[in-house]
This record gives structure tokens, sequence and C-alpha cells, in this order.
């Protein structure tokens, strides 16, 4: 190999090719943190199958100084360490890109490709000659490989060492032997894989100052905090990919923040329940009851919720759903991504239904939605989708950090106090006195004779008594109409941002598409495409949406999903014409790119400029 | 008619418990039940019990799910908050609710529909978790709203009022409950409030999962020859283990019983219940035997009644989450938020 080798600073793509269970995901890791440390932004990804020992898994770094957080495509270089994967792996490295592998067993020529440099290191037969127990021999085995890739990428390896004495606080003997395979490791690189012994590559990392005061973390566990901040006290759930990390994340949040200084005692109920109808039956009862309650589920499990989820809209019972979507339908790519729930979850269950969902776009709004989750639940009176994603929920994500305002107040919505039932207030559970389609509510043994009423799923009057009297039903269905509005104007408002020049062309996108977005318009406007972007953040849609595509002659929709699912909502509730709005989908399970939005539209917007827009019909 | 109004006048010398309430507190809207319905006679007994137990009325949380069984919460304890959640999964509400404030008493109603079909999984993980509650199943063996089709707890070879033989082994939620650590089991007869009352005190006075199966019959659906829960048939059948003479909740015995006949069990909360023996040898604190004597009396075709085992030392769901004595909705900001500076510590954690 000569000539063509990708040679670049603090802009690539590395991919761990490894088997789950060897221990290789806290290296990889390592390598990501690292690099972060000398400032450089990063943004990993973990591919992975549903299961626990001895299948195929990735972990995608994509490198980016310029702070691009979406994922790339391409691969610049594999470091291939799981012989199943071998063909594939080698397959998908670029052009004049590297391929790093053990060199234990000499692998027959016809394996390589000759457009590639190829760094072989046998990683085996040192960790073998180093060490006894079977265990430390594979472990140290990536720890040894991230020695190497130091040494080749000019990582700095006292930051390393810094990340191990942070790791292993306590444990000296893990530390020091860490740093004795990560020495082993730089030692053999800088003796075999380095001119004059070989031609070393091209990527190189360098200290620069790109990352500032962000913070790096999943988005489940940030979604999980945003719960604790956000004063949730009830936590219902039931173990599904990939959304468990949120409870589990919960709990141990929990467990430092939220016991009684002088008891000891919880001020939370975690409850793992028998399954996902009985996780949303105790978030729903303890809404009823006046305890914030929130669970966390995918697809699936919001499938088997949605009798429930519309109890809690017609009872309207505060009712908070963390949803991290993975790929359907059925049981469907449980570890890959998607954003396939919307319709199921802006939709869920019998009779005419509608929810509120909240569409995060990383981490730092996982947090700051699922906070805001439970005082919209509270507030409106009804469930309150946060609808996440594998992608953000289950990767460690380069975000703004976390903020809470020490003045912010829980909204717990209208709830009459005993004090205003004894003062005569008129109580009519489900009357509209303020005009925004809310009504009030009374907790269970507020008064001792005032404000009890049955909670039911049938219809009723104003004031609880079981009706099927029209009128009585249409008073009901046609106030939560009004209160969805009242949503609408409460939830976070979208984010728009204009083009650097005037354009006809928009483009609508929300939740993890975010960072392949913002850097797909930079692309298309360097190639002279220029669009005015809206980022949506919640469901229902505020009349601002409806003025943006107005206000466009094209609007694309950018979503991950097969049958433009956001699409169908803008359609379906503004009543848009389809043909205004442009399908750009994107649903293989691997999160969205920039070079597939921007080949996208692109394509689209050279065939709008030879075929005239279908006019739209004005009525 | 959808809603029919219970005049409001009392009579002005009916009696009032200690906390103030005549009898007519405890009453809720009128049934719209069948006339002779053994779910009437259960909400009756409910009434009863509350009163006499001194319960305020709106401290009282009543559940159920969907069936016959599950309207009845609407005809008594008119001041509670009441709950009609969806079918099967009233356990799964009365958890939350109870998690959100542990002080309210929890009162779930359901059918044998809904606790044993539909239901049998929350029925089953309520009960081994624990949760403080009086669940009553009023059971008749029979779908009424659907106009008669066979329950899961119908016996087999018991014939429906169409004449249709029962294929299927009946689902015995006592055995369930038993086994699954419900700590209060009992099964009463909605024909005999002299048996029921008391059952549903010392469910009330219980401080974990308490369990009450009650034979209800069904007049319109299941009470006729061939059924095993006819008024008949029950009442032939009805072998009584132990009764409960009372519970004293203010833990001072009032009277000394004969020794040997009744047994005094000291309550978690410091109250006392006295049972008294009606089987020979009986020990219903024992639950393994409580299992046998159930299944042996079925095996002779009996049906057990009374209070089958008891826990009196039992504990609750909130005991083993170790959760704040305060109720967790009435916690705010203070308690729950760690605040902006502890943030900045997590942020700095995630750098």
């Amino acid at each position: 190999m000569s000539g063509n080798r990708i040679e670049s600073v603090n802009d690539f793509v590395v991919k761990f090719a490894n088997v789950n269970g060897s221990g290789s995901a806290s290296a990889n890791e390592l390598f990501a943190k690292a690099i972060l440390r000398m400032g450089v932004p990063v943004s990993p990804r973990n591919i992975f199958p549903s299961n626990i020992q001895g299948l195929p898994t990735w972990y995608e770094v994509r490198v980016s100084e310029a702070g691009w957080l979406g994922r790339r495509g391409g691969i610049d270089m594999m470091v291939a360490m799981n012989p199943q994967t071998w063909d594939a792996d080698v397959r998908e490295v670029e052009p004049g890109g590297y391929l790093f592998y053990d060199s234990t067993k000499p692998l027959p020529p016809g394996a390589l490709r000759s457009d590639i440099t190829v760094i072989g290191m046998p990683v085996t037969a040192i960790c073998n000659a180093t060490y006894e127990d079977p265990r430390q021999r594979t472990l140290f085995k990536n720890i040894m490989v991230l020695g190497a890739l130091s040494v080749l990428m000019d990582i700095d390896p006292t930051v390393i060492e810094k990340l191990f004495g942070e790791q292993y606080k306590g444990k000296e003997r893990l530390l020091e032997s860490n740093v004795r395979a990560l020495h082993a490791g730089r030692g053999f690189a800088k003796d075999h894989l380095q001119p004059p012994h070989h031609a070393g590559i091209g990527l190189k990392v360098r200290r620069a100052d790109a990352v500032g005061d962000k913070i790096f973390v999943e988005g489940n566990a940030a979604a999980a905090l945003g719960c604790v901040y956000g004063g949730a006290t009830v936590c219902a759930w039931y173990p599904i990919t990939p959304s468990s990390s949120v409870a589990e994340a919960f709990a141990s949040y929990c467990k430092k923040y939220r016991h009684d200084g002088a008891t000891g005692q919880a001020n939370y109920a975690i409850v793992q329940a028998e399954d996902e109808i009985a996780s949303i039956g105790m978030v729903t009862g303890a809404g009823w009851n006046g305890a914030r309650a929130f669970t966390a589920t995918s697809g699936p499990g919001v499938s088997l919720m949605t009798e429930f989820i519309g109890l809690a809209y017609f009872a309207e019972i505060p009712v908070t759903i963390i949803d991290v979507q993975r790929g359907g339908p059925s049981t469907g790519m449980p570890t890959r991504t998607q954003q396939g729930d919307l319709i199921s979850s802006a939709y869920a269950s019998h009779g005419d239904t509608k929810h509120v969902m909240l569409l995060p776009q990383d981490p730092a709004e996982c947090f700051e939605f699922s906070a805001a989750a439970l005082d919209l639940a509270d507030r409106l009176q009804t469930p309150v989708f946060v609808m996440t994603d594998l992608d953000i929920g289950m990767n460690q994500r380069l975000c703004k950090p976390f903020e809470w305002d020490e003045a912010r107040a829980y909204d717990r919505g209208k709830v009459m106090s005993a004090e205003e039932l004894e003062a005569g207030k008129d109580f009519g559970r489900y009357k509209d006195v303020d005009g925004d389609g809310i009504p009030w509510r009374t907790l269970p043994g507020t008064h001792p004779s005032k404000g009890s009423y049955f909670t039911r799923g049938t219809t009723r009057n104003a004031y609880a008594i079981y009706s099927e009297a029209g009128p009585d039903y249409l008073y009901n269905v046609q106030r939560l109409l009004k209160k969805f509005a009242t949503a609408a104007t409460l939830a976070p408002q979208p984010e728009v941002r204009a083009a650097a020049k005037k354009t006809r062309l928009g483009v609508i996108y929300f939740g993890s598409t975010a960072p392949a977005m913002d850097e797909a318009l930079t692309a298309l406007a360097a190639e002279g495409i220029h669009l005015d972007a809206l980022r949506l953040k919640a469901f229902p849609f505020p009349n601002s949406v409806a003025e943006f595509i107005a206000n466009h002659d094209h609007v694309f929709v950018v979503e991950q999903n097969r049958d433009a699912q956001m699409r169908t909502l803008l359609v379906n509730e503004l009543e848009i014409d389809p043909a205004w709005l442009i399908k750009v989908l994107h649903f293989d399970g691997t999160p969205i790119t920039a070079r597939f939005i921007t080949e996208a539209i692109t394509k689209h917007v050279h065939a709008l400029a030879v075929a005239p827009r279908r006019e739209r019909i004005v009525s | 008619m959808t809603f029919i109004a219970k005049p409001k006048l009392h009579h002005p010398t009916l009696t009032r418990n200690k906390v103030g309430y005549t009898r007519r507190d405890y009453e809720g809207k009128v049934s719209t039940l069948c006339a002779g319905c053994g779910h009437d006679s259960i909400s009756a007994a409910i009434i009863q019990a509350c009163w006499e137990m001194d319960i305020q009325p709106h401290r009282v949380a009543k559940l159920s799910g969907i069936g016959c069984s599950s309207k009845t919460p609407d005809y008594f304890l008119g001041a509670s908050h009441g709950f009609n959640t969806v079918h099967g999964r009233m356990p799964s509400v009365l958890t939350g609710a109870a998690l959100a404030n542990r002080e309210l008493l929890y009162l779930g109603v359901s059918g044998d529909g809904d606790s044993a079909s539909i239901g049998i999984g929350q029925f089953a993980h309520a009960m081994r978790r624990g949760v403080r509650m009086v669940y009553i199943v009023e059971n008749n063996g029979v779908y009424g709203l659907t106009k008669g089709q066979f329950s899961a707890t119908a016996d087999k070879g018991s014939k429906s009022k169409k004449g249709v033989v029962n294929p299927d082994n009946p689902v015995d939620l006592i055995g369930l409950a038993l086994q699954l650590g419900a700590t209060y089991v009992a099964r009463g007869f909605s024909g005999d409030k002299a048996q029921l009352v008391p059952l549903i005190k010392g469910a009330i006075g219980h401080g974990g999962a308490a369990f009450i199966d009650v034979i209800s019959p069904c007049v319109a659906f299941n009470n006729h020859a061939g059924s095993t829960r006819s008024y008949d048939y029950v009442r032939d059948h009805n072998e009584a283990v132990a009764r409960i003479d009372f519970i004293d909740l203010a833990a001072e015995l009032q009277a000394a019983p004969a020794p040997g006949e009744v047994l005094e069990l000291p309550q978690a909360d410091g109250s006392t219940m006295r049972l008294r023996k009606l089987h020979e040898g009986y020990d219903a604190t024992d639950r393994r035997a409580a299992m046998n004597l159930v299944h042996q009396l079925a095996a002779e075709g009996e049906i057990a009644t009374g209070l089958l085992y008891v826990d009196p030392q039992a504990v609750d769901l909130h005991a083993a989450l170790n959760t704040v004595a305060k109720p967790l909705n009435t916690l705010g900001a203070a308690e729950l938020c760690p605040g902006a500076e502890a943030l900045s510590r997590i942020n700095a954690g995630l750098r």
C-alpha cells in the first residue's frame, strides 16, 4: 500500500469490531474519552446484538474537531478483533484507510486488501506470554490495543493514565496492572508499528479546545436524572432494551440523592412490575393519587400499555412515559435505533385519542424534557411521552451541561385543596372553568365530605357522574380537544434556523436526527443548497409549524422510519397537502448520517429544478 | 336511567361511631345490580365493617376493575374517591395509588372474571408484593354483564343456566393467594353476613395483603340446580373453619374467652385480633396447614370458609421499599430535588 493513504488530523472514524462479553466496552470507552480529554469532540456509537456473550459487537467512534456528532458513515480505520465478522469488517474500510488486526495467527494473503494499510500486532501472543490468568489474557488484550493505538494516533498516554486513575480509584492493584498493559502495548507499537519498521497511520489526534464545558453522557441516564430533578417519586417499569437503563439509572441516582438524611428512608418507590401493563397501571394509580410517576419502555411496551394510556387520557390522569424507541415492528430490531413509535404513541388506544410527545435531540434535552414532562403531565392531567431513541439513549453523547434553575417550582397543576373545598368552591371534576380545557381535580383523602368523585373510563358529565347522554359526551371530548390545543402552547416550542440566504426550501426534523442534520445543512449550503430548518420539540404542533410550512414552497421532513410517521402527523393535524412535504427517510436501524441527508436532499432539489412543483389547490 | 339519587335525609337518632359518622354516611348510590344479587350483600357488609371500625369514609380509596362486582364501589362509601379502572388491572392501579399515599385504606373490589381470568397475573403479583390492601373478589363463577358465560373459577362439571357442562378445571384464588404469600386469606359467603363482616374487619386491620374470596351467587345466571355457586349449594357445602370474634383496635381485651377456644393474635400495629377456632386442631397462622385443609375440604366437596390464614405480624410493600413515613404525594422540591449545586458536581463527573 502506498500513495493514497487517508491523512487526517482530528477528523476521522474508527470502528472496533469485538466479541460481546470480552471486556472490550470499557477499553473502547477509554479510547473515546482520552480523545475527548484532549479537547477533541468524539461521538461513539455501540452497535450490539441482543445477546450476552459471544456475538459480534462494534463500537464506532467519530472524531471531529468541527464538533459533528452525527454518525458520518464510512470507516477510516477498523480495529478488527473478531474473526467471525472479519470479511465484512475488512470490506467496510474506506480505500486508503487502515486495518488493525491481531496477527498472532497468520492470515491467508487473500483475506487482506491491497488498497488499505494493514497493521498487524500479535496481541494474543503478547498477552499469553505476559499473563497466566485466562481472564487477564482477554481483558488486557483490549488495553494493549489501546496502548498501540495511542502511539499510532499520538494520543497522550498520560491522559489515559489519568482516566485509569479515576476508574480504579482505591483499587491500586488494578490501576497498576492496567497501566502496565497500556505501556506494553505502547512499547510494541513503538518498536514495530512506526517508521522505520512500518509506515504507521495517517490518522492523528492533536490537542484542541473544541469541547469546552460539555458533558459526555448517555441519554437514558440523563432522562433518569431529569425524573429525579423533576420530582418523580414513583417509577414502575419492566425491563426492555433499550430503555432498561433509564429505570436502573433512576435507582442509582435515587440511592445517592433521595434518601432522608435523618432516617435513611427513601423519598421514592421503584417497582419492577410483572409486565408493561402493570407498569403503566401503577403509574396511573400513583398519578391519580397525586404522586409524580413515570415508566420507561420501548415500542413493544407502548403497544401493551395502550389500553391504560386511553384510560389515563379519558379519565385525565397525569402519566409520564419515556419511550426509548428501537426498530420495529414486532420484536423488530431490539438493539437498533429508529423513530418508529410516533404514530403508535401519538394516537395510542382505541377511540379518539391524542397524546403529548416531547422530542429530545440529545441527553441534555432528555434531562430537560423528562423534568418538563412531569410538569406537563400534572398541568394537563394527561399522558406525556418523552420520545427518545436507542441512538440517544444508549450512547454517550457530548452535549451542553445539565442546568437547573433553583427558582424553578414544580407545577402540580390544578389540584383543589381541602381549604378551597371548605370555602365552597364549586368542584366539577370534568368542568372547564378556566377556558383552557383543563379541569380541576381533587386527591383521594382530601376532605371529609366534599370533593370526592368516581374515576372511570366510561363517559360522564362535568361532575363525574356516569352519563352516556350525547351532550355530556360531546362536552367532554371537545373539551379534551381544547386541552390538546392548550398543550401545544405549553410544550417546548420548535427551534427555527434561517438559512444564510433567502430560500423557498425548508426542512423539518427532530430528535436524534439533529446532529446529522446540523452537519448536512452546512454541507448543503456549501453546495449552494440553502434550507431554513425547523426542529420540532413536541407534539401537538403549535401554529408556528404551520406557518413555517406555509412560508416555503417545498419542505423536507427528515425522519428515521419507513412510513414517514412525522409527515403523517403533520399532514393529519395541520391538514397540509401531502405534496408539500417531501419524505427523507432512513430506517435500516443505523443512526441517520449527514451524508445520507445531503445526498437525498440534493437529489430532490435537482429533480425539483427540472419539474415545477404541483400547484397547491386553494379552496 | 343511569343515575339514581338517594334521599339525603337521615333519621336524627341514628347511632354514631367513634369518629362521628352514622351507618348512612358509609352508603353510596343506589345499586343498579339485579334484585337479590350477592354483591349487594357484600357492599352492605363493607359498609357495616367500615362503620364498626370507625374508618373515616374519605380516608378510603376504593378501586375496581370491570364487571358487575367492579361496579359496586359506586354503591358504598360515597364520600370516598373511587376508581373503576380497566378489566383485570385494578391491582396495579391500587399498587401505584398505595405507593403514592401510604396513609389511606385501599379497598380493591374485583370479580372472578376480573381476577381469575384476564387479571390473574396482576392478582398474583399484588399478593406476592404484599401491597397493604383489602382485596375482595366477589366470586360467582360466571360472567354476568355479558350474560352468563363460565368464568375461570367455575367448578369442573358444574352446569350453566343453558345446561352446558363446564369442562375446565377451576382457578382456586384462595390456593393461589396462600401460595403467593398473601398474609391474610379468608373466604366468606355473601349469604352469611355474620361471618363476612368480621372477615372484612380483620382485613381492614391487617398490615399487609389481605384477600377475601366471597362466594356471591349470581341470581340471574348462576343460581340454578347443577351450579356449584348457587345459594342452596353453598349453604349445603359451607364448612367454616375459623371465625373472627372481633378486632380490638384498642389493644385491650374486653372479655376473657374460654381458654383453648379463642386465639389472641397481636397484630403489627398494636391491635389484637381474636380468632375462634371452629375446626378441631386447625391453626390459622400455619400457612401450610391452611393449604392442606383447603385442599382436603375441596376434595370432600366442601367449601372452606372463615379466616383460613393470617400472619398477624405482616408488613407491606412500603416496608420492603423502606419508603418515608410521609406520603410520597406530599413531598415537595425540598425533599425531591437535589439542587443546582449537586447538578454541577454531576456535570463535573461527566467530563
